[in-house]
């Protein structure tokens, strides 16, 4: 082990801490007979979350509004009683990654402890709705990863084992079962990629991701967390190796802990206090279409032909793709992504060929070289990350959020993320999962 | 898509290409520590602007070469090629 990569663990907050400034207010519960009165009264549903003056002081400053930020404020405040925690945004909540995914839910991962922790996430996501009172529309519809090929059919046999091992649903399937599920997919020999098998995940599905952020949002707010849109940080200030505060664009604000959970800009405030990252940045486009009647009930996702699809409540149909081929921090798309895009689309589903594109777009994705990501404390005391989380990070959302926020309430690491600290990349213990990871949504 | 000006073919179309990295210098084998290693194999600056870097030009001449790119808007200036005795053996 090296010295610089070792984790220090600050001194412990948890009895310095009081319950913050949680300004308990009792947010508005949303019942079916809150709707009905609404509709007839006219009154004026309350904001999902407050607006606040920037606290010179914080316990806790996650950088970063999408769903990790706002998940580890929610459950720092919801399970471990620390309420004077903030969450920062250049922008609005959920602009980056987590509102520009595919919203694809699954947990067939391809080593033990990438299993284990996605699996945690999709039974958090399971309650979430239950636990947020917010409709995040969870529709597990299952989930269909198609081998072209004889090598990615035996990736597929071995995570199948893998995911069977962890209690997972997870098998192997054949052709004849794949067009019962997705009739509408071409699994003849004809195609030049012809689709040989598929490993069939029931429990995987989609979601509505805005509804994730905003249900989260509104726990914290709910429970005395400040959410500061439009607040972006400029610096960060190290005094004597431990981190002391940030400083935004609205002012100033001393913290003990900082959490860096942005994601696609993670170097950047990584850099801020001298921590390099093993970190690039890459945009990942996605597409979709115009709405049609329900056709396609499941997830279909073709790692060798770069693409995942799956049909929205609205009808819409979502692509996604791999990432752009070099880093970059633009989120403009390109032609040539939505054309091979469509060409791959069609390859599988030839019926397609009449269907519309509406619209794509871009996110950053801050790809780690071994597709895993980097959670926990770093070489500077009080500034903990929870980056890394390249092309799959909206699936990981609720088990990040709640392990950073044991991390922080117990000074410690929890087992479930012991396998994703920064030190492995000195120690040598990567935690290869691109055979299950790279387009594999 | 963008144009990646390659010093011996022209400008071209990126997906001609591979990215190679980050202009980092190569520690020596024989004296890098292994914390030198570690930061040379794994750690980038990952910059919001301007970055030099190589690039490889495996569907045209086969050289690699650096350039200048500004990673937000991708325009990329301040080409040249690399010298042949640090590319030996890379693929």
């Amino acid at each position: 082990m090296t010295g610089r990569l070792s984790g220090k663990p600050y001194k412990s907050i948890r009895n310095t801490l009081g319950k913050g400034t949680g300004e308990k207010r009792g947010q508005a519960r949303y019942s079916a007979f809150d709707l009905f009165r609404r509709g007839f009264t006219k009154d004026p549903w309350p904001p999902v979350w407050r607006e606040h003056e920037l606290s010179s002081s914080y316990d806790v400053v996650v950088v970063g509004g999408g769903v990790h930020g706002l998940a580890i404020a929610y459950y720092l405040a919801h399970r471990h009683g620390i309420t004077n925690v903030c969450v920062l945004d250049k922008s609005y909540v959920g602009s980056g990654g987590s509102g520009r995914n595919t919203a694809i839910i699954r947990s067939n991962y391809l080593t033990p402890d990438g299993v284990r922790f996605y699996d945690r996430s999709v039974k958090l996501y399971e309650n979430l709705s239950a636990e947020l009172n917010f409709n995040v529309m969870f529709s597990q519809r299952g989930h269909l990863t198609l081998a072209h090929n004889d090598s990615s059919l035996r990736t597929m046999r071995w995570r199948a084992e893998v995911n069977k091992l962890e209690n997972i649903d997870s098998e192997v399937i054949g052709p004849e079962e794949i067009k019962k599920l997705v009739p509408y997919l071409d699994v003849s020999s004809e195609p030049r990629y012809p689709i040989l098998g598929a490993l069939y995940h029931p429990p995987g599905g989609i979601i509505r991701h805005d509804a994730v952020v905003w249900g989260y949002a509104r726990g914290a707010d709910t429970a005395g967390v400040h959410i500061h849109q439009n607040t972006e940080v400029v610096g960060i200030n190290v005094s004597s190796g431990r981190v002391t505060g940030v400083r935004t664009n609205r002012g100033d604000i001393s913290a003990p802990i900082v959490v860096n959970a942005t994601a696609g800009w993670a170097s950047l405030i990584s850099n801020m206090v001298g921590v390099r990252m093993p970190i690039t940045t890459s945009p990942l486009q996605a597409a979709v279409t115009e709405p049609v009647k329900p056709f396609l009930n499941t997830v279909v996702v073709s790692g060798s032909l770069h693409v995942y699809m799956s049909q929205t409540d609205r009808g819409e149909l979502v692509f996604g793709a791999s990432v752009d081929p070099f880093p970059s921090y633009s989120m403009r798309g390109s032609l040539d992504f939505i054309e091979g895009l469509a060409s791959h689309v069609l390859e599988l589903m030839p019926a397609l060929s009449k269907m519309r594109v509406l619209r794509q777009w871009a996110g950053l994705c801050d790809m780690t070289p071994d597709y895993s990501p980097i959670m926990g404390f770093t070489p500077v005391e009080g500034f903990l990350v929870d980056v890394g989380w390249g092309t799959y990070g909206f699936k990981a959302g609720p088990v990040s959020g709640e392990a950073m926020a044991q991390l922080i309430a117990d000074n410690k690491t929890p087992q479930i993320i012991e396998a994703f600290a920064l030190e492995r990349f000195g120690t040598g213990e990567l935690l290869g999962e691109k055979g299950a990871a790279s387009v594999g949504h | 898509m963008i144009l990646i000006p390659c010093p011996n073919c022209g400008p071209r179309n990126a997906s001609e290409f591979r990215y190679v990295g980050e202009s980092i210098a190569r520690p020596d084998p024989n004296s890098a520590t292994q914390e030198q290693w570690r930061a040379y194999l794994y750690e980038r600056v990952n910059p919001s602007g301007w970055t030099t870097e190589s690039w490889f030009h495996r569907a045209g001449c086969g050289r690699y070469f650096k350039i200048e790119r500004d990673t937000n808007s991708n325009e990329v200036r301040a080409v040249r090629l690399e010298p042949a005795a640090a590319t030996k053996g890379e693929s």
